[in-house]
């Protein structure tokens, strides 16, 4: 066991490092969703004089799109470097040591977590710099962490199994944009109740972004709200969760063909 | 549309026939050949084609069906309706694209070779930029039609005129070639699709730095200073005056699309001597 970690944490810190070490790999993760939020705050700032809009403050509302924006360059990175060294055939020369499966991926993935965490610490201290006023107080503050995190390995898991499925870094790529329709067709610039277009209501309400979301501005605006929070975990945990089994059965097929 | 057959290497075509004609034989000569090349590439490949469809889409359907309830906001006034206010942003960002994919097309053929090639062999390059911009043109006119069916089909109205639909479409040409000649600047000094962001990235910011949710009277702080002084809200304005029949700013912003297309034409010829150099 003390050997899984080892090799777990070997490679944890290698995805760790292999990103922090890419200014195009981290710009995008910190500035991109940064970039947007000041953007989009602003301009959508006035939204917040529609009746039954439930804050004043369009960051605060709005700072919640920054985490899921994170977790989705986690998918992009994660992927691509996975794809990378399946592409320069690293990772058939891991498959060949004594290596144990599992720490394969659970390396990298733990990694993401670390990153998760950096960039939702981030975000965080961004959107506090900006305005938005973190209304469950400091307590919010590691659960936020926690499921920065757990959105980021759901992510990331599922870049993971693409990179495995396809051994591709352009075809990881092209999957941003397919993930990115996600995001503008759920609850992100207007809280559901506010959606009154028929279709994209519905399409929001079956999102399960729109969920994720709406825990983390759950936190931010009302404080403790227990029905946003398990919902925005039960997302993040089941998206980790497929992610997982695709990823052993994409595994699987990569390690045959090894 | 005449031209050489799929495939077949379009500028040694254009090279191969008469070059002792005129300058200006040649230069239209290189362009149709080029022009035929890339839209026929264009058309066969979902990949390039259906992205460029896609996210106006997307954005159409985010904006216009998510944020219809802006509509509501006191002081928010535009007759003709929150989806035709969308279309014309999702219309001004089209077109604009459809010149950067432009540019993404040269930045590759650059990179695999095919440009460099075509330098060779062209006549007349600048025939070059003319081929890449009639290219530009049609990809727009292809999109602009399916995101114009989609709004429609969506219930979108138009109070203008249909003069104001025709300066409407006129005023998106020239921001495909605003677009395009931005692009293909990058695009001939780089020649590498590595420099996609950078043709990409100060545009997306442009736009998104205008007026794009709610009118400009409704912006308020950094924001309200920025889009003021961005070209990007003359178009915009433009646009939703001339669909919505009352011209707002309609000189302006085709007054400052001439101006960027002038500044961009001379940034994509210089670029063109410097590729040229470099071949």
């Amino acid at each position: 066991m003390r050997l899984l970690y080892t090799q777990v944490g070997t490679l944890a810190r290698r995805a760790m490092l292999k990103t922090l070490r890419q200014p195009f790999q981290l710009f995008p993760i910190v500035f991109f969703p940064l970039i947007l939020l000041a953007v989009n705050a602003s301009g959508l700032k006035a939204a917040t004089r529609l009746p039954g809009f439930p804050t004043h403050s369009y960051i605060s509302f709005a700072i919640a799109v920054a985490f899921i924006q994170g977790g989705m360059f986690s998918l992009i990175n994660t992927g691509t470097n996975l794809a990378e060294d399946i592409e320069s055939g690293f990772f058939n020369r891991l498959a060949l040591t004594p290596l144990r499966r599992v720490a394969l991926i659970a390396g990298l993935l733990v990694g993401v977590g670390g990153l998760g965490v950096l960039q939702s610490g981030v975000y965080m201290l961004m959107g506090l710099v900006a305005g938005a006023h973190l209304h469950a107080g400091f307590g919010g503050v590691p659960v936020i962490l926690v499921l920065g995190s757990l959105t980021a390995v759901g992510f990331g898991a599922l870049g993971c199994a693409a990179a495995l499925q396809t051994g591709s870094g352009e075809a990881v790529q092209g999957l941003f944009p397919l993930f990115f329709v996600f995001i503008f067709l759920s609850s992100s610039n207007l809280p559901r109740n506010l959606l009154k277009t028929g279709w994209f209501h519905t399409v929001a309400n079956v999102n399960p972004i729109s969920y994720l979301i709406e825990g983390f501005r759950g936190l931010y605006i009302y404080g403790w709200d227990g029905t946003a929070l398990w919902r925005a975990f039960a997302v993040a945990a089941g998206l980790t969760l497929v992610a997982l089994v695709a990823v052993a059965g994409a595994m699987r097929t990569r390690l045959q063909r090894t | 549309m005449s031209g050489p057959p799929p495939g077949a290497p379009a500028g040694a075509a254009a090279a191969s026939s008469a070059p002792a004609s005129p300058p200006h034989g040649g230069l239209l000569r290189v362009a149709r050949a080029i022009a035929w090349r890339s839209l026929h590439t264009y058309v066969r490949r979902p990949d390039l084609f259906v992205p460029s469809l896609v996210f106006p889409l997307v954005f159409l359907a985010s904006f216009a069906g998510g944020l219809s309830a802006l509509g509501d906001i006191p002081g928010f006034s535009f007759p003709a309706g929150y989806t035709a206010f969308q279309f014309v942003f999702v219309l001004c960002q089209s077109a604009m694209f459809a010149g950067l994919f432009t540019g993404f097309t040269l930045a590759f053929d650059f990179e695999s070779g095919f440009a460099r090639r075509l330098m060779l062999a062209a006549e007349d390059r600048r025939g070059i930029a003319l081929g890449y911009a009639a290219v530009a043109l049609t990809r727009a006119v292809i999109t602009l039609a399916v995101v114009s069916g989609v709004a429609l089909a969506a219930g979108m109205r138009i109070t203008g005129d249909g003069v104001d639909v025709f300066g409407l479409y006129g005023l998106a040409a020239l921001l495909v070639l605003v677009g395009f000649g931005w692009a293909a600047g990058v695009a001939f000094r780089f020649r590498s699709i590595q420099a996609g962001p950078l043709m990409q990235t100060p545009v997306f910011l442009i736009l998104f730095l205008a007026p794009v949710y709610v009118p400009l009277g409704l912006l308020k702080g950094w924001i309200h200073a920025v889009a003021s002084v961005n070209p990007a809200t003359a178009f915009l304005e433009a646009g939703r005056g001339l669909i919505g029949g009352v011209h707002q700013h309609t000189a302006l912003a085709f007054a400052c699309a001439l101006a960027l297309i002038a500044l961009f034409g001379v940034w994509m010829l210089t670029g063109l001597r410097r590729a040229e150099r470099a071949s």
